[in-house]
């Protein structure tokens, strides 16, 4: 039992490594073949973090599903979900940027809480809860409005527009002007999430019965973990991630909208396993998850940077990625077991 | 590892081509590849922003994403591109990386879609006339009725509007009207939105023909809806275009809209422009040499009917 644990946990530390190893290795690429184009600058790091904050709160969120053996691919569509209820509360319904964010995080539970409920204690397929939670987010932001709203509330938008300066590893750029690097309140709010998530699932009684109830219900049954509450927990943090995530998004958008966010459920969850989060349950890291973000944003940045790339690239690129860490993990996998027979 | 090595140094070399010295580079933030139109727009752009042009085009497709268009927008002042176009995917949310451009001193210019920001924020945009476009049409509808001495009859006119909302509808509508209300004997029995698809546009004219037996002129705010019209006229057993009973037209003027008025189906269309390349062009240069430039600029559209030789034009177009 010991042994197979301490396996569990080499096997789920090498592929972190690798994912970070992969990450180093294409930003240090970058920064040497677009040296001439600024690729080394700060500011151009801190831009992934700004572009990509709301996806580690989510991929967070997703990967503490996935650890338990489900998935969760109501994300997206509830985004924009959350985008639309901020939009309209606080443009047509003149309710304050405070109280609509915390209308947000409530509707975010509760949506968890249902979502939860239903694969947890009817015992449904979460890909068909969630695909029906996915669905009925979606629609619920046509009903809402199907115009695209503009932000304007002032606090709000003061948020929005917040920059956070370093006060080190400024530049003047070409055009004589003084720049600070800075990076804007969702990045720590996603940071602060990041840290906690990890504190939680690494060192936390709470967040090790995740990791139990996804590896063996069986043997988790036999350690009296109430493995049916431990799911439902699951999604309710999703949920709650996921209103997070919605505000950090919106936050970047400053507007409401039905077509936001699609496919950003599959982003997150592509992130996951590139952090080595397997869909099988019981492996997963969120450190992982966060570089697993960090590398579609630096693939973007990369493809981006030349411009003489199709952006379709980015897809090729993460789809190549994501089959050589499913490979990479089911030969771990079957090396696992072999090691398990003899 | 010898792999590895050759696919560095082809990516190297990709990466090379692109520091070319002496060139204004131009980060263009497009919307995506969903239309004919879009394509044309974006192939104008390619076409214009080229090395012997002096100009170094950087192409980001958004793929329809706003947040990918933000990315790029960042980007591209990180990378210190001289100028900034970006075509919105949607109107609103740009304030904040719009903000950090301008703290970088980089001029933005907008084309086809407006954005809902602060003027300062953005130094022109390049779109096309909807209102213009409509009174366009509507002085036409005048000379051919004019030619064929019907000036004074009275004329019976429904209208199939595009997406309500949608700013090529509102123009339009407003356009047309600005010409129907100068005429006491034009008519407008009715106006529904076709939703600026075919079948939609298709349906509406089959109530419309249903309720309205004697119209006289069919207004389409897009191409794809008075396909639906020329379709449901002829089921009707009506006949339309410049030997019909029924007088009918549209805007945009894509290639299908040529093959329609080469049919005998369709009177005349009237263009949206999508080459909003070389207007850019224009604005950039005149900023170089540190010259003024209009905040909204109109790009030229005309319109085309059966009387000209549409075969040649078709074979000009780029959409």
């Amino acid at each position: 039992m010991n042994l197979l644990g301490k396996k569990k946990l080499n096997q789920n530390s090498f592929l972190l490594i690798v994912t970070i190893i992969l990450f180093f290795a294409m930003y240090i690429f970058g920064c040497i073949v677009f040296r001439d184009l600024n690729f080394g600058r700060f500011q151009v790091f801190l831009n992934l973090m700004i572009n990509n904050a709301a996806l580690i709160v989510i991929a967070c969120g997703m990967t503490i599903v996935m650890i338990t053996g489900g998935i969760d691919i109501s994300v997206g569509s509830f985004v924009a979900l959350s985008c639309m209820m901020l939009a309209n509360m606080m443009e047509n319904q003149g309710v304050g940027a405070v109280q609509a964010v915390l209308i947000v995080l409530v509707t975010g539970v509760v949506f968890g809480i249902v979502q939860g409920f239903l694969v947890a204690y009817l015992n449904i397929q979460p890909f068909i809860v969630t695909l029906a939670g996915m669905f009925f987010a979606r629609g619920m932001t046509a009903i809402i409005s199907r115009d695209m709203i503009a932000i304007k509330n002032e606090l709000f938008t003061s948020w929005a527009q917040f920059r956070i300066r370093f006060p080190f590893g400024g530049y003047v750029n070409r055009r004589g002007k003084v720049i600070d690097p800075y990076i804007y309140p969702t990045v720590v709010i996603a940071l602060v999430i990041l840290v906690i998530t990890f504190i939680i699932l690494r060192y936390s009684r709470f967040g090790r019965r995740f990791y139990a109830v996804g590896g063996s219900e069986q043997s988790s049954l036999l350690m009296g973990i109430n493995i049916r509450r431990t799911r439902f927990i699951a999604y309710v943090i999703s949920g709650f991630y996921c209103a997070i995530g919605g505000i950090l998004f919106c936050l970047n958008t400053c507007s409401g909208f039905v077509e936001q966010a699609k496919g950003f459920e599959m982003d997150a969850i592509a992130s996951a396993v590139i952090g080595g989060t397997l869909l099988t349950g019981g492996v997963g890291n969120v450190i992982g998850s966060f570089f697993g973000v960090l590398i579609k944003g630096t693939i973007e940045t990369l493809i981006n940077f030349p411009g003489v790339l199709s952006s379709w690239w980015v897809r090729i690129a993460i789809a190549a990625l994501l089959a050589f860490f499913i490979i990479l993990q089911s030969v771990l996998g079957s090396k696992k077991e072999k090691g398990a027979r003899a | 590892m010898k792999k590895v090595v050759a696919v560095l140094l082809a990516l190297m070399m990709v990466a090379g081509m692109v520091y070319a010295e002496d060139l204004i580079t131009v980060g263009y933030a497009q919307v995506g590849a969903e239309s004919d139109w879009r394509m044309a727009n974006t192939k104008s752009f390619q076409d214009t922003f080229t090395p012997e042009n002096g100009y170094q085009l950087i192409f980001d497709d958004a793929q329809q994403k706003q947040e990918n268009q933000i990315r790029a927008i960042r980007n591209f002042i990180q990378r210190e591109v001289d100028y900034i176009v970006v075509a919105p995917v949607v109107e609103t949310g740009w304030e904040t990386v719009l903000q950090e451009a301008y703290d970088a001193g980089i001029p933005v210019i907008l084309s086809d879609r407006m954005m809902d920001v602060s003027d300062e924020l953005y130094v022109a945009w390049v779109g096309g006339n909807f209102v213009k476009e409509g009174e366009t049409a509507g002085h036409w509808l005048e000379d051919y009725l004019e030619k064929q001495g019907r000036a004074d009859e009275d004329i019976n006119i429904v209208t199939l509007q595009g997406t309500i909302g949608a700013s090529a509808q509102v123009g339009r509508t407003e356009g047309f009207g600005n010409i129907l209300a100068q005429h006491d004997n034009w008519h407008m029995l009715a106006m529904q939105t076709g939703e600026f698809t075919q079948a939609k546009g298709q349906e509406v004219m089959e109530s419309f023909l249903h309720s309205y037996p004697d119209i006289d002129v069919v207004v389409c705010e897009n191409d794809n809806m008075a396909f639906g019209a020329i379709d449901a006229i002829k089921a009707a057993g009506r006949t339309c275009g410049p030997d019909g009973d029924i007088i009918i037209f549209s805007f945009d003027a894509v290639r299908a809209a040529f093959d329609a008025m080469i049919a005998g189906d369709l009177n005349a269309a009237f263009e949206c422009n999508p080459l909003h390349g070389p207007r850019v062009a224009e604005i950039i240069q005149k900023l170089e040499n540190g010259e003024s430039v209009d905040k909204i600029q109109y790009v030229d559209e005309t319109y085309f009917d059966t009387t000209m030789d549409l075969e040649a034009i078709k074979a000009t177009r780029a959409y």
